[in-house]
């Protein structure tokens, strides 16, 4: 019994994470082509699901919904590429974590200046079901936004690997002045990328959407991404997979076994305190670059 | 061309013959003198007095991030430890003179601040302003769920005790604004001491290039440290004003991320490694809401209600950032000096 409930949790805590890793993807995209830590992704993520649903409460089919979210997406992604990033070009990347900073604040703003406050209900259709599986109860609706972690990973490792595009953001995370000589061009490519984020944010929020209502707490799951980044690493997608793996198990299982110790709400910080410790040992994360430096 | 050179050894004089004494000096005189003959009580308690503990906070954190370059995103808590110190030493140890209370608790956010600043010894850049997170989620459930720490109130909001300094009762707006200016004078004026300093230089050399400053022969390791210890006292101190002079209540909540991100915001608008520019962006952070409100209630009326104007001043206040960051990375600071160099120039022309 007692085994069957420690594997419970850790089953829902590392299914928890996967939800954690689809926000730290988005990231890893930026961060891996363009060097920018982007804030503003929780933001999007807000954006996106706040357009989804206020479109689709107006009557609008799912389909025509999500086609004109996702052009709002890439609108919003190539703006904020061309008017805030491309004047901070060869800017130390602290001064350009400061600026997405600033465009999460009016995308937030924006968002819910344009939509409203009120908490938004969406129902993805998918019931919350517990499954029992081997004598483990698991949510299937976790099992559901697992699998579609999952295939969004596929798609973009295939994606990486196969297209021409895919090619050229590795060919720009690699070293942007040989992309560049080789006749790359930068500008296409970061607007290419935007766009990329802009749709993992729509996946996400969709996801954090159903599970948490859609509203402004929903821009604070930025806040879960980030130790999830520090662990895996910022350059890496299987950084952010294993990283929200970890997060998500250490979470649920200091939860349970610590938190009723401590009075409980330990889920806020537990995670960057697990990172921290992490960090102390290797300082660039499970996958993460290590930094050769020259003076 | 004659021109040209005329106004590049007329900016170079008026460096070289720097305003900066007898201005500060003045300043100092209006500061104390002038609002206590003329300002309202919500000019002390909405305007004034929290422009202060936010210019200190700024003060302090640009120590850190502007001087020594180390990003920290979790400044208020370091706020909320100087708070709760002085709230707790004073309830605790009745009698002690609220002088040694504030440098008290200054040392304890000192030293909390050194102990989440041991992850800078091995952490850079992004995974390190990660990490200050940690201390802002902690110190911030630790308040909430820790009863001890505001004395077991059951809404977890305590009312501190009047201010009073050596039995001189200064409980009025204006003795609050007057005492909050009094140690913002005197810590704004150890930090100027402290970045003159080789110690201040060491700052900056860790700042501009970590390896090139540890090769060079400065203890990078400790000149970290010691960064983190100095700015955590300055916005511990901070802290304490901001309960003591300002709300006169404690809770968690109101040193939350916001506010951390605001006192980041204060330096960066205002310029960073300038101790103006604390000043000048806690001016502009405190201000431009109510100019805000004011505008848009002028503007649009009935509709501007507060959800509007909540909305309004995060984009405003982002776009703020945005254009700072692209137009004038140097901030409100570099803005001014243009301002004033452009005045003498065109003074020294005319004369």
């Amino acid at each position: 019994m007692e085994w069957q409930f420690f594997t419970e949790v850790l089953v829902g805590g590392l299914l928890s994470g996967v939800m954690y890793s689809l926000v730290a993807i988005g990231f890893v995209l930026i961060y891996k082509t363009s060097g920018v830590l982007n804030f503003a992704q929780g933001a999007l993520l807000l954006f996106a699901a706040l357009t989804f649903v206020s479109l689709a409460e107006r009557g609008l089919p799912v389909w025509a919904a999500i086609l004109l979210t996702l052009a709002a997406m890439t609108l919003i992604g190539a703006l904020i590429e061309r008017t805030v990033l491309r004047p901070l070009v060869n800017q130390p990347p602290i001064t350009l974590f400061m600026a997405t900073l600033g465009v999460s604040y009016v995308i937030e703003g924006a968002a819910q200046l344009l939509w409203g406050t009120q908490v938004h209900g969406l129902d993805l259709g998918i019931d919350d079901l517990p499954l029992e599986i081997g004598g483990v109860l698991i949510s299937s609706f976790d099992l559901f936004a697992a699998a579609v972690a999952g295939a969004m990973v596929a798609a973009l490792t295939l994606f990486f690997r196969y297209t021409r595009i895919g090619l050229g953001f590795r060919a720009v995370a690699d070293d942007q002045l040989a992309a560049l000589a080789v006749g790359l061009s930068l500008d296409r490519i970061w607007t290419a990328v935007w766009t990329a984020a802009g749709v993992v944010a729509l996946v996400a929020g969709l996801l954090w959407g159903a599970r948490l209502g859609v509203q402004f707490s929903l821009s604070l799951v930025v806040l879960k991404a980030l130790p999830v980044l520090v662990l895996g690493g910022f350059d890496s997608i299987a950084g952010a997979i294993v990283g929200g793996l970890i997060v998500g198990a250490v979470e649920k299982l200091a939860e349970v076994y610590v938190g009723p110790f401590v009075g409980g709400g330990i889920e806020g910080w537990i995670a960057y305190v697990a990172a921290l410790g992490f960090l102390l040992i290797r300082p660039s994360g499970l996958f993460g670059a290590k930094p050769v430096e020259r003076v | 061309m004659t021109d040209l050179a005329l106004e590049k050894t007329a900016t170079g004089t008026v460096r070289r013959l720097s305003p900066a004494p007898f201005g500060i000096g003045v300043l100092l005189i209006v500061a104390y003198g002038v609002p206590p003959l003329v300002a309202s009580e919500y000019l002390f308690d909405a305007i004034l007095t929290p422009f202060l503990a936010l210019a200190l906070a700024g003060l302090g954190l640009n120590i850190l991030t502007g001087y020594a370059g180390q990003v920290s995103l979790g400044s208020s808590a370091f706020m909320a430890v100087g708070a709760y110190a002085a709230y707790n030493l004073a309830l605790r140890l009745p009698g002690l003179p609220f002088l040694l209370d504030i440098l008290l608790a200054g040392l304890v956010a000192a030293a909390v601040g050194l102990l989440f600043g041991l992850p800078s010894l091995r952490l850079r850049g992004f995974y390190l302003a990660v990490s200050t997170l940690a201390a802002q989620f902690f110190v911030q459930w630790v308040f909430n769920k820790v009863g001890w720490f505001s004395n077991d109130s059951p809404s977890g909001i305590v009312t501190v005790p009047p201010l009073s300094v050596a039995g001189l009762p200064l409980d009025s707006s204006a003795g609050r604004y007057l005492f909050a200016l009094g140690v913002v004078t005197a810590v704004t004026l150890a930090v100027w001491r402290l970045v003159e300093s080789p110690t201040g230089r060491a700052l900056v050399a860790l700042r501009d290039h970590e390896t090139a400053a540890r090769v060079i022969g400065i203890p990078v390791l400790r000149v970290k440290l010691l960064a983190f210890a100095v700015s955590s006292f300055i916005i511990g101190v901070a802290g304490v004003l901001w309960a003591f002079a300002y709300l006169r209540t404690v809770e968690p909540a109101g040193f939350n991320l916001d506010r951390s991100f605001q006192i980041l915001f204060i330096v960066i608008i205002g310029g960073l490694a300038s101790l103006r520019g604390a000043f000048l962006g806690a001016a502009l952070i405190v201000v431009f809401p109510l100019l805000l409100a004011r505008l848009g209630e002028a503007l649009l009326g009935g509709l501007f209600d507060s959800g509007v104007l909540e909305m309004s001043q995060r984009i405003v206040l982002g776009l703020l950032i945005i254009t700072f960051l692209i137009a004038e990375p140097a901030g409100l600071t570099a803005l001014l000096d243009r301002a004033w160099n452009r005045i003498c120039g065109r003074f020294r022309r005319a004369g």
